[in-house]
């Protein structure tokens, strides 16, 4: 088949925050081990759409180009993920690419998810040391309960399950399952346990746990495989005991 | 009247620029902090291997004195020892610091911290985070940034792009130039002192193991208004990365740490799969070639043989440039606990399950041991002295430099697991120094006339301007391309003159035809074009500075190899004759009889070299060239010696 030889890309675009979208085709040769990335990189090289119009090149967001950064999420043939890990020759085509549609578009396929790192300085995702002087060694933290730990470090703010959770929409402030596991990460270290209070007071407020649904598609999309839907369970179990607490304490 | 707060411009949110504005932060501070993209997605997040810190958990009997030598031995001694000594004194409470902020480093069965093999060293001295240490310390230093940017000391200007610093008529750095990147707006920002934290270059080769935002422009830009930059051509190529279109995706040397071992069959074109290979048909090569240090020997060593067993005896796998990185041996429960992350990449891309198969791999570009040149000051017994105003300050007064943009720490060639240690060891570091330089100041940004700061934003939007309309021909992503093609084809792991040579020529013939760039995107909203544009302009200037201190420094030296001027050490020689050959001296001649046959000789060689090459290349702007030049570099802690790793 020589349509083996090319790939066909179809891209959503829009030039800025509040104009149209539109679309645009691209063919490109086939090369070895091609992923997303690459693809648009060609595109910068010669950005001639498939009826050989010349356009401005595709803007988008990357940067480790090995899943770690979190950069380039964007939707791929109706998936979320992450572009850098596409690989072309498991794709079918043509490959659809849209930029997520839960954050305010930037660019083409650039958005803007400052939301999440706001939502990180709502829930104190952080663990309030006293200075950074030598003082000598950090607590003692069995093996297992480290493991537990790096599981949910790893997640990058992605955004994967907050486009794919039902609950969260651009005109709500339900903080949505990647910061309810960190709300988890720094209560279970032992130094960060020490603001776990305010840490669920926040949580069950507005926008907090109290707006997710369980419908657990978070869990589904997450890239790193962060066990989302056991973090809320534990962040819901925490929050009913905070509720009591509240209740016979204040 | 309130006390003056010192305020600061931080450029880059990586491990160096969110140590630095932490520290600073802690000393009541308030810190500008720039970067390209959010600083949580900074460059390195790609860290997998580890940290190291010399804390000796498991009785072999390591030191901050062993790390140290370590680390200048791994350099071929060429980098400034005072700093280094301080840093590895240093490395043990960065490290519990780290494990303070909440950083989950693998640990032992009794909770404490864990530690691994690395190259360079026969010590565990490298504590790590699963396979992702990089993006847990960098996750860390994000956090305590963020609760002082909820308190209010910290304004993130993400988004933005640092174009030059702004120097008073003195020649003071008062400020920077930034871009937003997403309205385009160029506008001036003053601050007592900027510090450079913009990570490294390796983007100058087109196809590297590192970001896309490693691209060396700020620093650049920077030798662009006088400042000197130092050791360029120390380039480290890491031995083993996967082949890729957009990236070179490293295969962490972590992997030789947890026992990977690296092999081709030693018939040629052995297209048997490996795995049906005997033992006695497969060539192990750095472990026959160097028995003590094994797969483990450092970067520069290892990446030399694999050039050597692919090229020169053509036993490349498949009779390609690649050799076999194989983990198999190991149990998949092992392997899954230690190195997860980094195989999960390895599947990920090739399709192929290294905890099975042996992984195919080669050598990347990987890594800048030069950059900005930087100062320090030595408190007189051998370590840094903390409060000087001249740590890390470039050669402009004003501007600092952090990271693995500056040059000082790795000397000619760097140890696995000591850049992560550098880059939040400057950050911190410099921190209290600063606070006194702004102390210091006779007058502040508040003092200097409005017009210095107006002038430097008004010639930027110039020249962003101009660079906008631009219409020719040429399109900027492929002169891109075409510039590292000539950097990887020519100033690499094996460098000869006439390809240096010629390397120059092609580069000011690229330099020729970015007269003629296009400017592919002319709108005003979140446009990179004119960014891109500057950007390819600086790394033109880059590989200048690369090629040109290349072709000048004629010797061998840790990353930079020139078979030319190979000292040829003798295969019995032992690294302690030298000690002894330079103890002997004081009292006279030295006679050949004195040491094993050809080894006095060896040693005079040796000595002359280090006279006149064991010193730091610094390339000065000048007339649109760099300018070489040489400085001193302090060896007076510990006698350097030819390096060995047998
Ligand atoms: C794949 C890989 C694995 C590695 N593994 C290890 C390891 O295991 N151990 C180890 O010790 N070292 C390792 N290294 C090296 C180490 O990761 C880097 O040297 C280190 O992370 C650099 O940190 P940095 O703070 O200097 O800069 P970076 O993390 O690169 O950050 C640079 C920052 O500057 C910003 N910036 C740059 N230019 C501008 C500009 N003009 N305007 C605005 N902002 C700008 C960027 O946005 C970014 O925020 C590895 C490197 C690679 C490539
Ligand atoms: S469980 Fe459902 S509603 Fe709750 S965060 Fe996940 S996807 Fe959203
Ligand atoms: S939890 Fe997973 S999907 Fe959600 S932001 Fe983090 S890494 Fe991405
Ligand atoms: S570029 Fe970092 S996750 Fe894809």
């Amino acid at each position: 088949m020589p349509e083996d030889k090319t790939i066909r890309l179809k891209i959503k675009r829009q030039d800025q925050p509040d104009s149209k979208a539109y679309w645009e085709e691209f063919d490109l040769p086939h090369k070895p081990r091609a992923n997303v990335i690459s693809c648009l990189m060609d595109i910068q090289m010669n950005p001639v759409t498939r009826q050989e119009k010349t356009v401005t090149p595709v803007v988008w967001e990357s940067n480790c180009l090995e899943e770690v950064c979190g950069s380039c999420t964007m939707i791929i043939n109706g998936k979320v993920r992450q572009a850098c890990t596409a690989l072309i020759d498991a794709l079918p085509q043509p490959i659809v690419l849209e930029p997520l549609t839960k954050f305010p578009i930037v660019r083409d396929l650039q958005v803007d998810r400052t939301r999440m790192f706001e939502n990180l300085k709502k829930v104190k995702a952080w663990i309030h040391i006293d200075g950074t002087y030598n003082i000598g060694e950090g607590p003692v933290i069995p093996e297992k309960q480290r493991a537990k730990a790096y599981l949910l470090s790893e997640c990058m703010t992605c955004g994967c399950c907050l486009e794919a959770c039902p609950q969260f929409t651009k005109n709500n402030n339900f903080v949505g399952a990647s910061t309810i596991s960190q709300v988890r990460l720094f209560n279970m270290h032992p130094t960060g346990a020490m603001e776990s209070e305010e840490r669920l007071e926040t949580i069950m407020g507005d926008g907090g746990i109290a707006d997710c649904g369980n419908a657990q598609v978070c869990v589904e999309v997450c890239p790193k495989k962060i066990p989302l839907t056991e973090s809320i369970a534990e962040i819901g179990r925490e929050t009913t005991l905070q509720l009591l607490k509240n209740l016979f304490l204040k | 009247m309130p006390k003056r707060k010192p305020q600061f411009i931080v450029i880059g949110g990586g491990l160096a620029g969110l140590a630095a504005t932490m520290k600073l932060c802690e000393d009541k501070a308030r810190v500008t902090l720039v970067s390209y993209q959010p600083v949580k997605r900074s460059h390195s997040v790609c860290a997998q291997g580890g940290i190291n810190a010399a804390i000796d958990t498991k009785g072999e009997g390591d030191s901050p004195e062993t790390h140290f030598y370590d680390t200048v031995k791994g350099g071929d001694f060429l980098a400034h020892q005072p700093l280094v000594r301080d840093m590895c004194h240093q490395a043990p409470a960065i490290v519990h610091l780290m494990d303070r902020l909440g950083v989950a480093f693998n640990r032992t069965p009794e909770g404490h911290l864990e530690f691994r093999r690395f190259g360079g060293t026969l010590f565990s001295r490298t504590a790590f985070a699963g396979a992702t240490t990089g993006q847990q310390l960098l996750y860390a230093l994000d956090e305590q940034v963020r609760r002082y940017e909820h308190d209010g000391q910290v304004q993130k200007l993400e988004w933005h792009e640092y174009l030059s610093a702004i120097l008073d008529s003195q020649g003071v750095c008062r400020g920077a130039v930034l871009h937003d990147l997403h309205t385009g707006e160029i506008f001036s920002a003053k601050g007592d002192a900027v510090i450079l934290a913009t990570g490294g270059p390796a983007q100058v080769y087109g196809k590297t193991t590192g970001s896309t935002v490693c691209n060396g422009v700020a620093t650049t830009a920077a030798y662009l208004q006088g400042a000197k930059y130092a050791n360029g051509e120390f380039i480290q190529v890491h031995p083993t990365a996967i082949p890729g279109q957009d990236k070179l995706r490293l295969m962490s040397e972590s992997a030789r740490g947890e026992g990977g071992r690296i092999w081709v069959p030693r018939k040629k074109n052995d297209d048997r799969d490996p795995l049906t290979i005997p033992e006695s048909e497969r060539y192990y090569f750095l472990e026959e070639n160097h028995p003590r240090f094994g797969n483990l020997v450092p970067r520069d060593v290892a990446s030399r043989e694999i050039h050597d067993v692919v090229y020169n005896k053509e036993l490349g796998v498949e009779g390609q440039p690649m050799v076999y990185l194989d983990l198999t041996h190991q149990s998949e429960e092992f392997l899954e606990h230690r190195l997860g992350g980094i195989l999960d990449i390895y599947a990920k891309f090739t399709g192929d399950n290294p905890k099975k198969v042996p992984m195919k791999i080669f050598p990347a570009v990987h890594y800048s041991m030069g950059g900005i040149w930087t100062d320090y000051e030595s408190n007189g017994s051998g370590l840094i002295d903390h409060q000087s105003p001249r740590n890390q300050m470039t050669s402009i007064q004003g501007l600092y430099a952090a990271g693995e943009c500056d040059y000082q720490f790795h000397g000619a060639n760097r140890l696995g697991a000591n850049s992560l240690l550098s880059c939040i060891y400057t950050g911190l570091m410099m921190g209290p120094g600063l606070i006194q330089y702004s102390r210091n100041l006779n007058s502040h940004f508040e003092d200097v006339p409005s017009s210095v700061f107006d002038q430097a934003r008004d010639q930027w939007q110039g020249r962003m301007q101009s660079f906008k309309q631009m219409k020719g021909p040429e399109n900027p992503y492929v002169l891109h391309q075409e510039l590292g093609d000539i950097l990887l084809a020519n100033v690499l792991i094996v460098r000869e003159n006439s390809k240096l040579e010629k390397a120059l020529t092609q580069i000011s013939d690229l330099e020729i035809r970015f007269k003629n760039v296009q400017c592919l995107d002319t709108t005003h909203w979140s446009n990179p074009a004119p960014s891109m544009i500057q950007q390819l302009f600086c790394q033109i200037q880059l590989a200048k500075i690369i090629t040109q201190g290349a072709l000048v420094r004629n010797e061998f030296r840790g990353a930079h190899y020139k078979p030319e001027y190979d000292l040829n050490q003798p295969k019995d020689f032992d690294p302690h004759e030298y000690v002894e050959y330079i103890e002997k001296k004081q009292y006279g001649e030295v006679l050949e009889s004195e040491f094993p046959s050809g080894h006095t000789a060896y040693m005079k060689r040796y000595e002359e070299c280090n006279e006149q090459w064991l010193k730091t290349t610094i390339a000065k702007h000048n007339n649109n060239q760099p300018e070489i030049s040489f400085e001193e570099v302090n060896t007076s802690l510990v006698q350097p010696r030819p390096r060995k790793y047998d």
